[in-house]
């Protein structure tokens, strides 16, 4: 009888669908989901590789690509690449985000301030970076602090914008209720404002550190002897495509890495906020 | 003025004088509050009702000093309000509560800046989380709480220091009915302990009467006094009081002015 009531004639069952509107899915079938794709493309590539239908010259077997990952290894060449590329990404990004968290917390709490800054900003994020090059090798000169420079212009600008609106999103109560309390301006500031935007800013840093990994290859175009980036633009040059392959997948696998760092660290720096999930 | 009973018994606690609000929306001056006048006693509870947009959360705000009027005053015990202060404590509909502290730490950081001893803060800390029924919840974040538990702990972090005033802008709104009707009683219960006086904005006219002392209903564009009715039901008072004939008479009669207020807004924005 009852489940006759439910309507639709067959036997209740708990339903367990895995494309439910908005509906979880167990653990297991989320994380594994996510290698379904590249474990599709690398068999593909495979294949395509294996049964010779394209010239090694414009697709590399995957294994190749490995074997090359496997050379550059031995050689000590990859280590001695991703170290260069690893510190210049640090420095260029902790420039502009030691910049960005203050510029971005005033633009967001001063109207002035945000007036000031903001149509600037808004420009300035929209030029190519590329474009830069040639000045940043004027004013930089041709050594680290010029790749240090073209990092920072490809994350400063846009990171600015998201920690303003980071500290704009936090509820505006909560300003109110420092009031009442009788805290000042800059107390308001310091132990309300900063801290309830943590956790945004935190997730801006996430994705701003992501976007400074792709201006890597744009940051040692030029004038550099090492780096992960400079190993894939000399590549080109005898058009060694496992080495450019490599190189890019290489990049991606450290950018994923790094992004589950932050991931991680986020979870448990703020496991107070409501917003981490 | 006198046949508002706007005035209340004795010297007041809050006088809001002649108070009106404009606000300028993209060059057009638009009247939020037009004049109000209300006398609060010292340990009233008033409770403000009306239609949305008639102003009365711009009213609370104002004498909390997080808006200023553009005409009129308002004096507590005497003197102008000039900003926000800690004679009085403000409780939001959002909970607004530091999410990085605990219950304790939220209730705690309102002391910062009182003059009490040490001791004395972890007293009143204890006191007040006791009181609004959250022991054993002293080290829970607020994103462990059920809503209604938030807002416990606002109430105490708005009382914790010992304003004289509450104010209370639709704290139990989001709560749903039954933990509403929880919180009322509790309310009623440290009002009685405490006392001070509280200025309650609710749009649930059930609440704002079996609160109040005195339920003041506003009318709407722009927002004035279109009533104050005092509320002569005995104290204290419990949920039953919610079925008794006299409490059904005060409703009809604000329901009916709240619905005549609508249909003048429903006319005006058909007009």
């Amino acid at each position: 009888m009852t489940q006759q009531a439910t309507g639709s004639g067959k036997p209740a069952r708990k339903r367990k669908g895995l494309l439910k509107l908005r509906q979880d899915i167990p653990d297991s079938i989320f994380s594994a989901a996510g290698f379904v794709i590249p474990v599709v493309l690398f068999l593909l590539w495979w294949a395509v590789t294996a049964m010779g239908l394209v010239r090694p010259l414009f697709l590399p077997s995957p294994w190749s690509v490995i074997g090359e990952g496997w050379r550059q290894l031995m050689e000590g060449i990859l280590f001695a690449d991703a170290s260069v590329s690893i510190y210049r990404i640090l420095i260029g990004w902790l420039a502009a985000t030691v910049i960005a968290v203050p510029v971005g917390i005033l633009m967001g709490n001063y109207k002035l301030i945000e007036g000031l800054l903001e149509p600037l900003i808004s420009t300035v994020r929209y030029m190519p970076v590329v474009a830069l090059i040639p000045l940043s090798i004027l004013w930089a000169g041709i050594g680290d602090g010029q790749k240090i420079l073209i990092l920072f212009l490809g994350t400063f600008f846009q990171q600015a914008l998201m920690i303003m609106d980071n500290v704009k999103n936090i509820d505006l109560n909560l300003i109110r209720a420092g009031q009442t309390l009788g805290f000042s301006n800059n107390e308001i500031l310091r132990r309300i404002i900063l801290p309830a935007a943590l956790p945004g800013i935190w997730d801006t840093f996430r994705i701003t550190i992501g976007w400074t990994w792709t201006y890597l290859v744009v940051a040692e175009l030029v004038a550099a002897n090492a780096g992960l980036g400079r190993r894939i633009m000399d590549a080109q040059r005898y058009l060694s495509t496992d080495t450019i392959l490599f190189g890019t997948l290489f990049i991606g696998l450290l950018g994923l890495l790094t992004d589950y760092l932050f991931k991680r660290g986020g979870r448990s720096l703020f496991k107070w906020s409501s917003q981490t999930r | 003025m006198s046949n508002l009973s706007t005035q209340a018994a004795g010297a007041a606690k809050v006088s809001i004088v002649g108070v009106g609000k404009t606000f300028n929306v993209s060059g057009r001056d638009l009247v939020a509050i037009e004049k109000i006048d209300l006398d609060i006693g010292r340990n009233e509870f008033v409770s403000i009702v009306g239609t949305s947009g008639c102003g009365k959360s711009t009213l609370l705000n104002m004498v909390g000093g997080l808006d200023e009027p553009t005409s009129g005053e308002i004096l507590i015990d005497g003197k102008p309000v000039n900003g926000p202060g800690r004679d009085r404590g403000f409780v939001f509909q959002t909970y607004s509560l530091f999410e990085w502290m605990t219950v304790e730490g939220n209730i705690r950081f309102a002391l910062e800046k009182s003059t009490f001893s040490k001791a004395e803060k972890s007293e009143l800390v204890a006191h007040f989380v006791h009181a609004v029924g959250l022991s054993g919840f002293e080290k829970a974040f607020p994103k462990q709480l059920s809503g209604g538990m938030r807002q416990r702990v606002a109430i105490a972090r708005a009382l914790v220091y010992k304003p004289s005033i509450l104010l209370m802008d639709e704290p139990f709104g989001a709560l749903d009915a039954q933990t509403r009707g929880m919180m009322q009683e509790l309310l009623l219960q440290i009002w009685d302990d405490h006392k001070v006086t509280v200025l309650f904005v609710t749009h649930d006219v059930d609440e704002a009467i079996f609160l109040a002392d005195r339920v003041v209903v506003l009318a709407s564009r722009p927002g004035r006094i279109k009533k104050v009715l005092p509320i002569e039901l005995e104290r204290p008072r419990s949920f039953e009081v919610l079925t008794d004939p006299t409490f059904a008479a005060y409703k009809r009669e604000i329901l009916a002015d709240i619905r005549e207020e609508t249909l003048k807004l429903m006319a005006m924005d058909h007009s």
